[in-house]
């Protein structure tokens, strides 16, 4: 930083200089990060015996990611983590957008305390709750089912929050209008308001789809099959089990595992990063 | 629409979401209250109500203690390195800097990934003898070092993890903050001849003051929440040295099954939360984000 501190806003000579020295240190900076992902891609896609040997002349070869693939029901686990992703958005979005346009529209008793509600599970997160919430699984007897995965987290503060701020956005004089038009409040919740909130919705559906993706502590605790487990619990049973640890197929299950999401991001790049500020903005 | 079909169609709206709400999150959160204060249930000895007996065993327990220091000083080295790294990041990406698309790409990549895929790498980056840490210090004649496997360095080791994994998250929202900045407060400052520095002291650091909060609040908010990578690298160890708070309720409650006991150290987890709660209600709050 005192580096920076001799810096002009105008350009110089000197500022010139400082400029150059700050560009060098942010791509040091952006190698570091990419450093051990770029470190597991070697491993993955080498043999085992080059796998801390970097070398030009090693051999590219697919075979681990067919051994990882073949060493654990994979294909599986991909269609469990799927299907929760799927079922999680899905009664996120109803569940969500019901709730928001309430808090957003309508008077009624009880308005505050119920945000209040709401807004607590924002700090009291389902995360943390898993010792209870593994006892009502199993009281409601769905224990190792994806739904049970999922449950806890489909009423979400955070979405009912994002998208009550983007309903009051909307003017009012649109309401009116459907009102007048004879629309019913959820038709006009329907014909107005959800599709004024796609960019909300966007936004949402990325920053969920990456959590539930990822998640791991509470669908590790409550799924024991593989009929259930996510790719992230199937990923550390996988690993952790004696595979005789060979970094090589542990690396490439690693990729395998965050391939989809991994590439999905490569390709919308803009709109992750721009969904995951949208909803980081109050 | 009259005003009481006015209330119940609003309430019937919210009903499904409150419903779930309370389900699984305001019963959990009293209902582990009420546990804590019981006995878990074994086989012939169903859970008895034991009064504060829990609480006093978990003052008792060196391992909680040892977990609630951890996870203060895994707070301690993660949240203000991440969130300088972070506006740093941003500042970068943000200026005229070559190549700052893939930058961008670089710094923020770890952040999609799970926790529990990128620890299984850094597992093996930091393997004594093999991974690419010893291979590059061995190279500069240092001697081989068992990083996760000591005491001294288990823990450090888990906050480079996190402060990689988060920084390029919080990155974002200053990068967010910072383009909403009208850049002819730096034409303005750069007439008046203001250095770079002083105009970022003065003037940038100031006006992302709420960014500043809110990527804080987040920050600490997963300091406690984040234990994926303790499950990965060390299981808690070596000797406790990694156990921090929600990995020790795990253990406690999914590996020794005393689900009261787990339920007493939950309500602590819960208080420090409920702080955080607070000092954003006393922080945030005033500036009328909600509205």
């Amino acid at each position: 930083m005192t580096a920076r501190t001799a810096a002009r806003v105008g350009p110089g000579a000197r500022g010139v200089g400082l400029r150059s020295l700050e560009t060098a240190a942010a791509w040091l900076l952006g190698i570091l990060w990419v450093l051990p992902l770029l470190y597991a891609f070697w491993t993955a896609f080498h043999p085992s015996e080059y796998s801390t040997n970097f070398t030009l002349a090693a051999p590219w070869t697919l075979a681990n990611f067919v051994k990882a693939w073949h060493a654990a029901p994979f294909a599986r686990y991909f269609v469990n983590t799927v299907t929760l992703v799927t079922m999680v958005l899905a009664a996120q979005l109803v569940l969500v957008t019901l709730a928001a346009y309430a808090f957003a529209r309508f008077d009624f008793p009880g308005r505050n305390l119920a945000f209040a509600l709401v807004l607590m599970q924002l700090m009291v997160m389902p995360d943390v709750l898993i010792v209870e919430n593994y006892r009502t699984m199993t009281a409601l007897g769905i224990k190792d089912t994806i739904l049970s995965i999922g449950l806890p987290y489909m009423a979400s503060a955070f979405g009912i929050f994002l998208l009550r701020q983007t309903f009051k956005t909307v003017p009012r004089e649109l309401d009116e209008a459907a009102r007048v038009e004879g629309c019913s409040p959820l038709q006009t919740l329907w014909k107005v308001y959800v599709p004024l909130a796609r960019p909300t919705y966007l936004a949402y559906a990325l920053v969920s789809v990456s959590y539930h993706w990822n998640n791991f502590l509470w669908p590790l605790i409550i799924t024991n099959s593989v009929e259930s487990r996510p790719v992230t619990v199937g990923l550390q049973v996988f690993s952790s089990t004696d595979q005789g640890i060979d970094w090589s197929i542990i690396s490439a299950a690693t990729l395998l595992s965050t391939g989809p999401l991994l590439v999905a991001f490569l390709l919308f790049q803009r709109q992750f990063v721009q969904s995951f500020m949208r909803a980081g903005i109050r | 629409m009259t005003r009481t079909r006015e209330w119940i169609y609003a309430w019937l709206l919210l009903l499904p979401a409150m419903s779930l709400l309370a389900l699984f999150t305001h019963y959990p959160a009293i209902a582990n209250l009420w546990h804590s204060f019981h006995s878990t249930a074994r086989a012939n000895h169903p859970s008895v109500f034991v009064g504060l007996d829990n609480y006093r065993s978990m003052v008792e327990d060196p391992i909680f203690w040892q977990a609630l220091k951890n996870n203060l000083w895994y707070a301690v080295g993660t949240i203000p390195l991440s969130i300088a790294l972070a506006l740093l990041m941003a500042i970068w990406v943000n200026n005229r800097i070559p190549g700052r698309g893939i930058l961008r790409l670089a710094y923020f990549t770890p952040t999609i990934l799970p926790m529990i895929a990128v620890a299984n790498i850094w597992l093996f980056f930091y393997t004594p003898q093999y991974g690419l840490l010893e291979q590059f210090l061995g190279s500069l004649g240092f001697a081989s070092h068992n990083w996760l496997g000591t005491r001294s360095t288990a823990l450090p080791a888990l906050m480079v993890v996190a402060i990689w994994k988060e920084a390029g998250f919080f990155m974002i929202f200053y990068l967010a903050a910072l383009q909403s900045i009208s850049p002819q407060l730096a034409e303005a400052a750069a007439i008046e001849g203001a250095s770079r520095a002083y105009f970022f002291r003065r003037v940038t650091f100031p006006l992302l003051m709420p960014t500043t909060l809110f990527v804080l609040i987040n920050a600490v908010i997963n300091a406690f929440r984040m234990v994926d990578h303790v499950v990965v690298m060390t299981r808690g160890g070596p000797d406790n040295a990694t156990e921090l708070l929600l990995y020790y309720i795990y253990e406690v409650g999914f590996r020794f099954w005393d689900s009261s006991y787990a339920a007493a150290l939950t309500m602590v987890l819960l208080a420090i939360l409920a702080v955080v709660a607070l000092l954003q209600f006393a922080f945030l709050e005033r500036r009328t984000h909600y509205q």
